[in-house]
């Protein structure tokens, strides 16, 4: 059952028909080849698919494509500024909160989530927010740390 | 991970049409709201639906609005992280927030509504007994009209409810409550976030005018009962009474004895049991000496 939609993809209008049951998370990977986005657990447990919908961060393996006509989508290969990694990307970079890389994508997705909704969050924030996006190499330490240099970084911007 | 097989998606625009639809297409459909359970029983669970009706643009659906008199209505299609955050839902009733955000992750709570939660009638359902001890009702709407339940009643058991097949829980209504209500939810589980309560429990009390009094006690259980349950005989040893430790505890005796859990993966009855004990205790505890407290607290408040 294939179903017309039109989507905003990262900043651009695009048209799509798409089979109804595909899953955000193939419809982006599969069918229009942005692979940034991971599978990690497919059952909204891991975080790893994280992408924004609407602007807020949600598990890319749990949405049905036929559900998106009018949606506005960003991923991770949308997330930076013109030719500049966003802070965020960049902190990740810097602080080492990045080892295999696989839920990097979906813990940056969050933490630009997070920034937007609270520029000046305590570690507390930090570790509630990240709390469904699972990471097994780093600990945690790093990212948290490279989530509260990028706040510091954003808000010294607007400044 | 699995992949669904094809489906057909509809998007009625309002209540009347999708109650058709369903009428129309026969029984095997299911309504769509966040999705968070439908997609991961289509996928996990083998659940084929023949076809599939999504909610999300139904506007009537959606929205917390509090009304005149005080009574406070929340869209069924209402996320749990807009309950969780509400400005009303926060400063009237904490207690029902801190219960929306046990629920999963920041990324489940943007997708998973109330009225999916409810309508799936999971038994842990951490919402449940936060809505039930505040005396919540639910709106359904069929073909022929609208109809209102005690929440409480809505459940039959582990995941089924008292909806017909074409009947759509349309908002969950929250009658007016008093000034000096006071409540707790607590949800014991094996780790802090992302797990399935092994107990939860709402409690919720109006005192008198002296502020130790107890008028009122309303105890709501989940996963400890097919279906969130009150625990009425707790309820009664406390009103009329001040709420000393030692009453508590009789209080939290009481429930234990009054909560029908079962042994499985997570634990076994007998300590599902004796968790109702000691955590129905703490609530009322936490409820009755405690103004209420921020976020940041939420680790002390259960342990």
């Amino acid at each position: 059952m294939k179903k017309k939609i039109q989507i905003t993809l990262n900043g651009k209008k695009t048209d799509l028909e798409v089979p109804s049951h595909r899953l955000l998370l193939d419809l982006l990977r599969d069918e229009i080849g942005l692979t940034g986005t991971k599978e990690g657990c497919g059952t909204g447990d891991c975080g790893a698919c994280t992408v924004l919908l609407n602007g807020k961060a949600v598990n890319s393996c749990l949405i049905f494509s036929g559900e998106l006509d009018g949606a506005d989508i960003v991923t991770i290969e949308g997330l930076k500024i013109g030719p500049e990694l966003h802070p965020v990307q960049r902190a990740f970079v810097q602080e080492g909160g990045v080892q295999c890389g696989y839920c990097t994508s979906g813990m940056l997705m969050m933490s630009k989530a997070l920034l937007d909704e609270n520029p000046d969050p305590s570690e507390e924030d930090i570790r509630f927010a990240i709390s469904g996006n699972l990471c097994r190499c780093t600990g945690y330490a790093k990212i948290v740390k490279a989530v509260q240099d990028a706040s510091r970084e954003l808000r010294a911007r607007r400044t | 991970m699995k992949r669904p097989e094809p489906l057909e998606i509809f998007q009625p625009k309002s209540l009347r049409e999708a109650s058709a639809l369903v009428k129309e297409k026969g029984p095997g459909g299911r309504f769509l709201a966040g999705g968070t359970d439908l997609v991961i029983a289509v996928k996990e669970k083998g659940l084929k639906p023949k076809y599939v009706v999504d909610l999300k643009r139904i506007p009537a659906l959606t929205g917390i609005r509090e009304n005149g008199d005080g009574a406070v209505t929340i869209g069924a299609l209402t996320t749990m992280r807009e309950v969780e955050i509400s400005p009303i839902v926060l400063k009237k009733y904490p207690f029902l927030a801190r219960s929306a955000a046990e629920v999963g992750s920041v990324q489940i709570r943007n997708r998973a509504t109330i009225g999916g939660n409810m309508a799936n009638a999971t038994p842990s359902a951490d919402v449940a007994p936060a809505l039930i001890a505040l005396e919540a009702k639910a709106t359904i709407a069929g073909l022929n009209g609208e109809r209102t339940i005690e929440l409480e009643q809505l459940f039959r058991g582990p995941g089924q409810t008292v909806l017909a097949p074409e009947e759509i829980l349309t908002a969950i209504v929250i009658p007016p409550v008093s000034a000096a209500l006071r409540g707790d939810y607590i949800k014991f589980s094996p780790r802090e976030m992302m797990d399935l309560a092994y107990v939860g429990i709402a409690v919720a009390l109006v005192f008198n005018g002296d502020g130790k009094t107890c008028r009122k006690a309303r105890i709501a259980l989940g996963a400890v009962s097919p279906t969130p349950m009150r625990a009425r005989r707790a309820e009664a040893l406390l009103e009329n009474q001040t709420i000393t430790e030692e009453l508590a505890e009789k209080a939290g005796a009481e429930a234990a004895a009054e909560s029908k859990p079962i042994s499985d993966v997570r634990s076994s009855a007998d300590y599902r049991r004796e968790m109702v004990r000691v955590n129905t205790k703490r609530a009322l505890l936490n409820a009755a000496v405690r103004e209420p407290a921020s976020w940041i607290e939420r680790r002390d408040w259960r342990y």
